[in-house]
């Protein structure tokens, strides 16, 4: 899993059935001392995060889809829990 | 899955027979912003997208499931058309 | 298969109900030299990282073996859990052979 930050959402009407009702969160990926790390990514919503929560984004198929209630289907990444702290040891 | 905007399409005759009737669309991936970013690239389109169109796309083997049952050689497949981008200013 | 260090720990309380009771481990990916201390580590805060499921209870500052992608779930107690990263062993030495 990657830690990121939930920017916005998705308007999509015209979508893969298995999409539909969920969110499609824009995840901002971060690197660990929290700046920008590469381009944003896609996200259906598993534990209804919002604008501004940081997130763990599960990249790997099943963990995906099945975390959103929708195996076999075309998801990639799903938000699978909403962050309240992170320690570092260093 | 990532945002990108669809700029063309690939014609191939000669191809695998699980591809056949299905619609090859050349994207370029966006940044959050709608700017381009990376190399073009090709993929398999499951709902009917269109040139100039926004959409995003899924990466992997998943990629192969809307055509399910039926096993699809592909590893980039567009799953939706965006209507809008709502990104938080405050959030970036 | 990847070497990593364990730079730090997520906690979450809103998450998949999957995940509940699972000790989520930040680590960074090693290169067998840098275990070897041939070649410094880059500094955590700059350095690739995974949040990993551990299964093996790693401590901080370990040297660990982790599995990516749909095969961190065939590791016992990850089984059908939404786990894309997991700790899967405590690294006691690592030995590369001279060239």
């Amino acid at each position: 899993m990657v830690i990121g930050r939930v920017i916005g959402d998705i308007v999509a009407t015209q979508k893969a059935p298995s999409h539909e009702g969920r969110k499609i969160l824009v995840v901002q990926p971060l690197n660990l001392d929290g700046s920008e790390r590469g381009e944003v990514l896609l996200a259906l919503d598993a534990v209804d995060a919002g604008v501004g929560d940081r997130v763990l984004v599960a990249t790997e198929g099943w963990s995906a889809m099945t975390a959103v209630g929708r195996p076999q289907s075309p998801i990639d990444n799903a938000v699978v829990g909403v962050i309240d702290s992170v320690t570092l040891t260093e | 899955m990532f945002l990108a905007r669809v700029v063309g399409n690939v014609v191939a005759t000669v191809k695998n027979p699980s591809l056949a009737q299905k619609k090859i669309l050349i994207v370029q991936p966006i940044d959050k912003h709608g700017k381009d970013r990376g190399a073009k690239m090709l993929a398999l389109d499951s709902v009917g997208a269109g040139a100039g169109e926004t959409v995003y796309c899924c990466r992997g083997r998943e990629a192969s499931f809307p055509w399910l049952p039926q096993e699809v050689p592909t590893e980039t497949t567009i799953v939706a058309i965006v209507d809008r981008i709502n990104v938080d200013a405050k959030q970036q | 298969m990847l070497l990593a260090k364990v730079v730090g720990t997520v906690v979450a309380t809103r998450k998949d109900p999957r995940l509940e009771g699972k000790k989520l481990l930040i680590v960074t990916p090693l290169t067998p030299e840098e275990v070897e201390g041939k070649k410094s580590p880059t500094p955590a805060g700059r350095a690739n990282y995974l949040v990993a499921v551990d299964t093996v209870d790693a401590g901080f500052r370990e040297t660990v073996i982790i599995v990516q992608g749909s095969s961190a779930r065939m590791a016992e107690t990850c089984k059908d859990r939404p786990v894309d990263t997991a700790i899967v062993g405590v690294v006691d030495t690592v030995r590369l052979d001279k060239e």
